[in-house]
């Protein structure tokens, strides 16, 4: 695997985003109004928010990675792009890695953004940056991972749409429930050992990323 | 490649059973009222668990062969992508399938058991209970993408990786009483803590026997199931139109070359 072709793909993913607007003027807004409906559907009472903030904020990132999934799929659907890629002299695994680089970059945009919207509209104080900026880091190396290639097994099926979430939220919910202890641990609310729940998000991190380094070039020339 | 079963005298085979599975079946039909008589009136009740223990002679055999037929689908999935055998895709498709059935089955009975014992039917704090559930969910997915409409190959590639990876999770829920001891309510494993003796050790194991008779039961009959689907699937629609062809001339007769002939002048 040649990291600079890595790049060069994360690269290219991210200016079509840039050019596209889409993560910007269509999912970021989305992000907002998933924060905005917990409030309305947990009757607007902070203490409960306060609770329920870790849970609800891992909710929020599993729903926009869905979209940012489909989206980097379909980048590659329009145009014959993936064949297109698959001519260039590009191990599949470099390719993998820089779909996953890009969604990584976008994903954990997102999540900052969510952060501190939630920080302000939740009125959650943190108590561990660290443990924050860890877990989330690792989580999202995670939903990166997965969901590049989960995206590429949906890809070119006409079901994609709801093919994706039954086969990804599955493999998604023990990162969920890992990010949400440390989160829950770091904002004080919940009484669990975060960093212990940090090993189980760095073992995920790492069989994601194997497992998809190793998969994707079996499927990415059917897809 | 033919198989056995499939040789019957006009090659439409009318039925998935040979020998072998009715003595199987026979054996299931038999064991089942033999472990409820066991379960509910020989063995005694627990002293912790007092009549709760009874769903144990099932909850636990299901469980292991839940874990059993997604190891196939694993082994199945890594058979596959080594092999490109269509026998390993079929034993993983049917292996999950019964896995899915099973799990499902470990999820209820758990559930009913942990009503009277743990004063609840679900626990969220349970990391064996949620990564249960998630694993049964996995499968699901398995299976779903398994009708999704592709060519044989590609859909049994995609499932092959989405069964591996599915599996990977199997090991974190049958070790994770011992990974997290203070987030769960589930107790240790009863055999290897050698809290069962008796009628009751020996109750637990015909429940294991009787699920493993059924395991295997469903197993072949589903394989051949699957086998001939895929058979069928690989005819395509030209044998149907030869059929339909061939039932159209034993209707009006066949068509002559010289009437042929006419037509095409």
């Amino acid at each position: 695997m040649e990291f600079r072709d890595a790049w060069s793909i994360a690269c290219k993913d991210l200016r079509i985003e840039l050019r596209s607007r889409i993560l910007t003027n269509q999912i970021a807004p989305y992000t907002l109004l998933i924060v905005v409906l917990f409030g309305f559907a947990l009757d607007a009472d902070t203490q409960t928010l306060r609770d329920t903030g870790p849970g609800l904020f891992w909710v929020a990132v599993l729903l926009i990675a869905l979209l940012a999934i489909q989206r980097a799929v379909k980048i590659e659907d329009d145009d014959a792009a993936r064949e297109r890629m698959l001519l260039t002299p590009v191990h599949s695994s470099s390719v993998f890695f820089g779909k996953a680089i890009a969604l990584f970059i976008q994903l954990f945009a997102l999540e900052v953004l969510l952060f501190f919207v939630m920080l302000a509209l939740f009125d959650l104080s943190v108590e561990d940056p660290l443990l924050i900026c860890l877990s989330a880091i690792l989580a999202t190396i995670g939903v990166a991972s997965s969901g590049t290639l989960y995206g590429v097994i949906a890809a070119g099926v006409g079901v994609r749409e709801t093919l994706l979430p039954i086969l990804l939220l599955p493999v998604l919910a023990p990162i969920a429930i890992g990010a949400t202890r440390t989160f829950g641990d770091a904002f004080g609310r919940v009484d669990a050992d975060g960093w212990a729940w940090l090993g189980l998000l760095s073992v995920f991190a790492v069989v994601y990323t194997v497992l998809g380094m190793l998969a994707y070039g079996q499927l990415v020339e059917d897809a | 490649m033919k198989i056995k079963f499939m040789e019957a005298k006009d090659t439409q085979p009318s039925a998935t059973s040979s020998r072998s599975t009715r003595l199987l079946g026979f054996c299931l039909a038999l064991g089942i009222p033999v472990l409820v008589l066991f379960a509910f009136v020989f063995s005694p009740k627990d002293d912790t668990m007092d009549d709760a223990v009874r769903l144990l002679y099932i909850h636990v055999p299901v469980a292991i062969f839940s874990y059993i037929a997604f190891g196939i689908t694993a082994m199945g999935s890594i058979m596959y992508l080594w092999k490109q055998s269509r026998w390993w895709d079929t034993t993983a498709h049917a292996s999950a399938e019964i896995g899915v059935i099973f799990c499902g089955l470990t999820l209820v009975t758990g559930s009913i058991w942990g009503r009277p014992t743990w004063n609840t039917w679900w626990e969220w704090g349970d990391v064996r209970l949620v990564t249960t559930l998630v694993m049964f969910l996995m499968f699901i997915g398995y299976l779903a993408l398994r009708q999704v409409p592709a060519s044989p190959h590609v859909r049994a590639k995609r499932a092959a990786i989405v069964g591996i990876i599915g599996t990977i999770n199997i090991p974190i829920v049958n070790r994770s009483v011992e990974w997290w001891e203070n987030s769960t309510l589930h107790q240790q494993s009863s055999l290897t803590d050698g809290n069962l003796e008796d009628l009751t050790l020996f109750t637990w194991f015909l429940g294991t026997l009787i699920m493993g008779i059924a395991y295997v039961w469903l197993m072949i009959h589903r394989f051949r199931v699957g086998w001939l689907s895929s058979e069928h699937e690989a005819l395509g629609y030209g044998a149907a139109i030869e059929e339909r062809k061939a039932e159209a001339d034993s209707l009006t007769g066949p068509k002559t070359e010289t009437s042929q002939e006419g037509e095409s002048q």
